[in-house]
């Protein structure tokens, strides 16, 4: 599956996607500027994306613990998601997200 | 200000892995001085992830960070290290006599004859908002923490966020204010029930009034706020009079003073050996996830192994004319004693 990354500075990234790993670790490993500092553990709030053009619905809905851990979030929007918390799965191929201001 | 202290071994970061050298330091008879930022010990095992579970310390199949933290800290306890905490290593200088002076923001200077690093990504500071131009508010009418409240006094007050912070401002500030608004991005927040409740009279009785909205401009003057852009969840923007704005979204981590060090820093580690942990400024060494090497793990395992090797080094630096006697915690006597179980 490709995941397309658009950085802080509107560059478009296509990655690819390993099936059960979360989009943040994808985001990481491909050397994009996300903090991601507590690693994935949903504790952090800097792993922050924004879900765009349709892809936020098809994703299944975030956790309690993603919607509190979005409130210490930074410029967050309706389709903020926290990508340590996105799982990569075939369905999501072509799933393009912004990642968020620092 | 008080005179120097005086030690053997300063570490910056009283993380899991700041907190295991003083055992191996201790170990050896070296004494140790730690500075931390936040106000208690554990680093990002208690200030990121306390209820987390961690599964990859060896002979705990799982422990909490809070749990690791604790443990860690009756691990040390023998050892009397002292903790500088709610301060940050500001500046590093080599003294002529060889030793180390290494000082915080609050004034702490400690004298040592080895500096450890062991910061992981840096310190814990209040995220900032990104909104254009907030520095220069900053410390004048955008603040990330209370300091007196009486600052706050018959002003025009705005709080940001969703967290126990900015729900206990406004509890506190809300009755000295001439007007207290909360803005979050929703109706709903983490805080503890209690707050959160407590909030809800409050604006219930007019005291605070409360918008799902967030903060898109500040205007003003000379870093004195007027008003700010409220944006409302349907996007409408609307102008927000305000004598202060409080932004309440927790801590991230920023590398900080230590880029001023002159340790030769690259992309934000500091490069050392893997036989001592030394950076390439003899006497400063680098443990745990600020420092660099071929095939670094980010683990906290691995920077307990750094720590161990650091030590032996430190010795030989702190106790230039004793021979190093390399003894096990399970057979030595000398060893138990300084572990106050023998």
């Amino acid at each position: 599956m490709k995941i397309v990354a658009i950085d802080r500075k509107g560059e478009s990234h296509t990655l690819e996607g390993r099936d059960g790993w979360s989009v943040m670790e994808i985001l990481r490993d491909a050397g994009l500027p996300i903090a991601a500092e507590c690693g994935g553990a949903c504790a952090c709030a800097t792993c922050h994306v924004y879900v765009e053009g349709g892809w936020f619905e098809k994703l299944p809905p975030r956790s309690d613990a993603e919607i509190d851990m979005l409130d210490m979030a930074l410029a967050v929007e309706p389709n903020s998601r926290l990508s340590c918390q996105i799982v990569c799965k075939p369905e999501l191929d072509g799933i393009t997200l912004t990642i968020a201001p620092e | 200000m008080d005179a120097a202290i005086e030690t053997d071994v300063a570490i910056v970061g009283a993380g899991p892995i700041g907190l295991f050298a003083v055992f191996e330091l201790g170990l050896l008879d070296l004494k140790a001085h730690l500075v931390d930022i936040l106000d208690r010990p554990g680093g990002q095992l208690t200030e990121l992830y306390p209820e987390k579970p961690i599964y990859d310390i060896p002979g705990l199949p799982m422990v909490l960070g809070q749990e690791l933290a604790d443990r860690l800290m009756e691990q040390i306890k023998p050892f009397g290290a002292q903790f500088h905490l709610s301060q940050m290593a500001s500046a590093l200088e080599k003294l002529p006599d060889g030793r180390w002076k290494l000082s915080t923001d609050a004034g702490t200077e400690i004298v040592a004859k080895v500096i450890v690093i062991a910061a992981g990504g840096g310190s814990f500071v209040p995220k900032r908002p990104p909104i254009a131009g907030i520095e220069a508010y900053e410390g004048k009418s955008v603040y990330y923490a209370v300091r007196k409240m009486d600052a706050f006094k018959d002003k025009h007050v705005l709080i940001a966020g969703g967290g126990d912070s900015a729900l206990d401002w406004t509890i506190n500030l809300a009755p000295i204010a001439k007007s207290l608004t909360l803005v979050h991005h929703r109706d709903g927040f983490r805080a503890a029930q209690h707050s959160v409740n407590q909030m809800r009279a409050l604006v219930d009785e007019g005291k605070v009034k409360f918008h799902v909205a967030s903060v898109k401009a500040l205007h003003g003057a000379d870093g004195q706020l007027e008003a700010v852009t409220l944006a409302d969840a349907d996007k409408t923007e609307r102008r927000h009079e305000t004598d202060a704005f409080l932004p309440f979204f927790g801590l991230t981590i920023k590398l900080g003073p230590i880029a001023e060090f002159g340790l030769n820093l690259h992309e934000n580690l500091i490069a050392v050996d893997t036989a001592k942990f030394e950076s390439a400024t003899p006497g400063v060494f680098a443990i745990g996830d600020i420092n660099s090497y071929p095939g670094k793990l980010k683990l906290i395992l691995s920077g307990f192994h750094e720590a161990a090797l650091m030590a032996q080094a430190a010795f030989h630096i702190c106790k230039p004319n004793e021979k190093l006697r390399f003894q096990y915690t399970t057979s030595s006597s000398s060893l138990q004693k300084k572990l106050g179980v023998a």
